[in-house]
């Protein structure tokens, strides 16, 4: 920002600052007192805040996540999600999908551990990290190996892999979109494609 | 988009059409009510349904699904023949002076162009081009009065779209029609400026990129392209959907729109030199001439070090293409067992190709699968049984599949580049559940494995894998600012001008793209991003939303490519000496000393307007393109066919009835459905509550939008006997899905010519996976066949039936 203060601070110290006057005023300042111990602090002003995206379509709204430590994993854990009034495209607001968005990420069919399905399997099962990459790499490199065209027909240099295919995101960020087409070129693959395509 | 969601307040008409802005960008929609409320702007919808965008509207009319290029095709006609188009514009800044060559012709009664290869379904172009003199140069008639001019042969081939045709084709009542027309017209003044705002209700066709041409020829024809307000608007749909395809995540595609080399481009000067853009006019700008500065520092991107001008900068281990593997080429490979090993990064094919049963089948014949994704999908548990709504019998299926779990938005840093191409960084707000990794982690870590097998192992070709400059800090997870910077590009050497002065030293981050070269002294993965992290730090990140123009152009809120311009094409805001067509809608122009005003100039900023250098700087005419040339699958001029399947004849020319230039497997044709057992239209779509397969997850929108459903009209639910709230099968000849029925007055037959038309809507968001009930894949309906151009699913205009039913069994 280029002003020292952002219109929703603005607004919630508008806000704090009416509520207080508002009781002095009358002369309840030993009510106010009382009544200010039985005030939980405001939550969000605890919280850490960061900026982001909404995920769904490409208005891409602004948004503030409020996040916090969770006592036993240690793990910041998102508690709250607001439009950003700064945002120029947004000003503050959001749809029905964006301001549900809390419950996206707390999803309960997020994927928490990679997991892994037999040939004929009848379920998934948990496995690690390391088996799961090791695994497909060999996959990966086993397909390579045995298909990977290094010249066409006319003898024609055209190193590419045909049998191996990647379909890209379209929610993951464009740094993540570099590494993947890099990921994916290097190895020769041509079956790439994305969302953008339906 | 050409604009920007903020520039959308500029508009005096907006026009929705193929898209519901209301409610599918309702945030976005926004600057449609601004421009209402602030300055009386009119909006005007266009669908074959009264959505909610239609109900906010000053003027409805509806549509029959996939006759958009009809109903287009007739403004255009409207406009030639009335003398309401913007006369100085498209004289000087369209293609329509362009003498084209004898060889180009259209015969109304077939509907085919000169060219046509029956057998191939597709097109010899060649012929499709200007006149060219001795010089290189095309030939013009500042007159257009020459009847091969592309204005007198755009007249001839739109004087067939009368209000009369366009009305028995798209069964919109002639007077609404009409009434659209003149709203159009309104602006073809450089007074007013209408915009359009479009989404997958204009690219899911088999004609769908001549859907968005159309309707760019009326903005042409009107002076709407580079002004305020004004512009041909794509409402895209996913956050970074738009970012994914700069970068070129794409069969077809190099970072920043440069295209994949062929089989017959076996060396990078072949390559290279098939990419000259020489310019068509004098002195013209054709700025793709700096294709192989792009070019090559893409490569020394890829490279780094390895990439030399002996070794073509590493030219031979890239891949080359032999043909499209795009998105259906490639289901209908893995239905062919020609596919190994697939990953899915963040899609979920079986629920979004079309034919969900072929690509069950397809999946099914793959060794291996890998989903990335931050939720479970149906596509990553296709093998399970989940009776009606997924039959499978997981023993027959032999494929290994994969889920692992990754970081959503909330818990990663990095960039987004949202529909109008600002790029915006976002921080990580929350750490990533249980073991989940970043999108960028697993495909290092992959990577890193696979390239370790190689070094230690050996096996096929492995230097194209050894080679690729893979110099991160950490290997195994490189930073999001890591690779935006080798987005941007860097100085590899010191840069410097003629004089020998250093510009930019060595290492250092630079500013434009105006600073790549040729001979591998700079790297930049992706030229058009160049600008989004310089030496000035994170632009990207940048957060000051003030508007100093009042025009919401916010320049310093991001990055907008390329260049940080907010409207394309800007220069065209203003006449040929530099003056904006009028005060109100002054945007960039000339005050006699350079290009000035609210955005960054498309333009040479000190190229006077008196060197006649056109305002189109891509393109090597200088001027936007009426007639497209070559570049189009089926025609230079988009001419109405109908959908693949579809209740009517061509009523311009029966004997070719749909896309000519349409490319359609062999099972898919005889997949295709007929009106004697499929009656209706079946048309696909999202709800404001939704958002495609994702959020059936989510337990507040799965509330809002429990349970699948399809809508009806009155008629047709009296038709068929069926009762609002009742269960219903929807089948078409792929498939059958069941629903509950919606009977509503938002959805009325059509009137095309004596054919009453029935639309089935059919919103898509349920599955077997999520918290929302169970439902089908409403892609078990649709047809494997896309746009000729783009091969964009036909998701918008198919053919059902519909009968009363009883509830399906999980």
């Amino acid at each position: 920002m280029n002003v020292e203060l952002s219109r929703r601070q603005f607004v919630i110290g508008a806000g704090a600052g009416a509520a207080g006057t508002a009781l002095g005023a009358f002369g309840f300042g030993e009510v106010e007192q009382a009544y200010a111990t039985t005030i939980r602090p405001f939550k969000l002003a605890s919280l850490k805040e960061a900026r982001n995206t909404c995920p769904y379509c490409s208005v891409s709204c602004g948004m503030i996540l409020y996040s916090k430590e969770n006592p036993q994993t240690k793990k910041m854990d998102l508690v709250h999600i607001e439009g950003d009034v700064d945002h120029p495209v947004n000003r503050g607001t959001l749809c029905p999908k964006g301001a549900a968005a809390l419950d996206f990420v707390h999803s309960k069919t997020r994927v928490l551990y990679p997991m892994h399905r037999k040939s004929g399997g009848d379920k998934f099962e948990r496995v690690t990290w390391d088996f799961a990459l090791d695994r497909i790499a060999k996959l990966i490199k086993e397909d390579r190996d045995a298909n990977f065209m290094e010249k066409n027909k006319d003898g024609a240099t055209v190193n590419r892999l045909t049998t191996t295919g990647l379909l890209g995101g379209c929610a993951a960020s464009n740094e993540s979109g570099w590494l993947t087409y890099k990921f994916a070129r290097s190895l020769g693959i041509v079956q790439l494609d994305n969302q953008a395509r339906i | 988009m050409t604009n920007s969601w903020t520039d959308i307040q500029n508009a005096d008409v907006v026009v929705i059409m193929g898209g519901n802005a209301a409610e599918a960008h309702p945030c976005g929609f926004k600057w449609v009510t601004e421009a209402k409320a602030n300055h009386g702007a009119k909006l005007v919808v266009v669908d074959p349904r009264f959505t909610r965008s239609a109900a906010l509207a000053d003027f409805y009319c509806p549509i029959r699904p996939g006759t958009d290029i009809a109903f287009l095709g007739g403004v255009i006609n409207y406009l030639l023949s009335n003398n309401k188009f913007h006369k100085e514009y498209v004289a000087s800044y369209t293609n329509a002076a362009f003498i084209v060559r004898e060889g180009f012709k259209f015969d109304p009664e077939s509907g085919l162009y000169s060219g046509y290869n029956a057998d191939k379904h597709s097109y010899d172009r060649s012929e499709w081009e200007y006149e060219i003199g001795p010089d290189g140069i095309a030939v013009l008639d500042r007159e257009m009065t020459n009847p091969r001019s592309v204005m007198q042969l755009l007249k001839q081939h739109y004087a067939r779209y009368t209000p009369e045709m366009v009305s028995s084709v798209t069964g919109s009542p002639k007077d609404k029609f009409l009434k659209v027309c003149e709203y159009l017209a309104s602006t073809g003044n450089g007074e007013r400026s209408a915009t359009f705002m479009y989404a997958l209700g204009w690219t899911q066709h088999t004609h769908g990129s001549q859907n968005i041409r159309t309707a760019a020829m009326v903005q042409l024809l009107l002076g709407n392209i580079g002004v305020p307000g004004g512009g041909i608007n794509a409402l895209r749909g996913h956050s970074n959907v738009q970012g994914y395809t700069d970068i070129g995540v794409m069969t077809h595609l190099i970072p920043g729109y440069l295209g994949m080399p062929n089989d017959k481009e076996v060396d990078f000067k072949t390559y290279l030199g098939n990419r000259n853009f020489k310019p068509l006019q004098p002195g013209q700008t054709s700025y793709w001439q700096n294709y192989n500065k792009f070019a090559v520092s893409f490569f020394k991107a890829m490279y780094g070090e390895k990439a030399t001008p002996e070794n073509g900068f590493g030219f031979d281990w890239f891949p080359k293409a032999d043909r499209s593997y795009d998105h259906l080429a490639q289901f209908e490979d893995m239905h062919q067992g020609k596919i190994n090993g697939y990953i899915c990064q963040g899609f979920n094919p079986l629920w979004s190709t079309p034919n969900k049963n072929k690509v069950a089948e397809g999946l099914a014949k793959l060794k291996w699968l890998v989903s990335i994704d931050p939720l479970e999908t149906e596509t990553a548990r296709f093998w399970e049984n989940h009776g009606e709504f997924n039959i499978a019998e997981p023993s027959k299926i032999k494929t290994e599949v994969f889920m692992l779990p990754v970081g959503c938005f909330a818990e990663e840093d990095g960039s987004l580049t949202n529909s109008n191409r600002a790029i915006l960084w976002h921080e990580k707000g929350a750490d990533m559940p249980g073991e989940a990794k970043g999108d960028a982690a697993v495909l290092a870590e992959l990577f890193v494995r696979i390239r370790d097998m190689y070094k230690k192992d050996g096996g096929k070709a492995p230097d194209p894998i050894l080679n690729t400059d893979w110099s991160y800090h950490d290997p195994k997870n490189p930073e999001a600012v890591e690779l935006l910077k080798e987005l941007n590009g860097r100085a590899l050497t010191d840069l410097a001008d003629a004089t020998g002065k250093v510009t930019r030293p060595a290492g250092q981050q630079l500013s434009s793209f105006g600073e790549l070269r040729d001979d591998g002294s700079t790297m930049a993965a992706c030229w058009i991003y160049t600008g989004a992290y310089t030496s000035a730090g994170n632009i990207t990140a940048r957060r000051d939303n003030s508007d100093p123009s009042g025009k919401g152009v916010h320049p310093n809120w991001g990055f907008a490519w390329p260049a940080n311009r907010r409207i394309l094409y800007n220069r065209a805001s203003a006449d040929p000496q530099g003056k904006p067509w009028s005060e109100k809608k002054a945007y960039v122009y000339w005050d006699g000393a350079k290009w000035t005003g609210a955005d960054v100039p498309d333009y040479g900023p000190t190229v006077s307007p008196d060197k006649n250098v056109g305002p189109f700087i891509m393109n090597p005419e200088g001027v936007s393109r009426l007639f497209a040339r070559k570049f189009m699958a089926e025609g230079p001029f988009p001419e109405h066919y109908e959908p693949m399947e579809s209740p009517l004849d061509n009523a311009f020319h029966p004997k070719t009835k749909t896309n000519p230039a349409v490319r359609i497997y062999k099972d898919d044709v005889a997949q295709l459905g007929t009106t004697k057992d499929f009656p209706f239209v079946g048309t696909t779509y999202r709800l404001t509550e939704h958002f495609h397969y994702w959020t059936k997850h989510v337990h507040i929108n799965a509330s809002l939008q429990p349970e699948q459903f399809v809508e009806i009209s009155e008629e047709l639910a009296k038709e068929k006997g069926i009762a609002s709230g009742g269960w219903v099968r929807v089948w078409s000849k792929r498939g059958s899905i069941k629903a509950k029925a919606v009977v509503t007055k938002r959805i009325k037959p059509m009137m095309c010519g004596n054919t009453p038309v029935h639309v089935v809507g059919i919103p898509i968001h349920w599955g077997f996976v999520g918290v929302a009930r169970k439902g089908f894949a409403t892609n078990t309906l649709t047809p494997f066949v896309g746009d000729a151009n783009s091969q964009a699913p036909e998701f918008k205009a198919f053919l059902v039936n519909i009968e009363p039913a009883s509830a399906p069994v999980a």
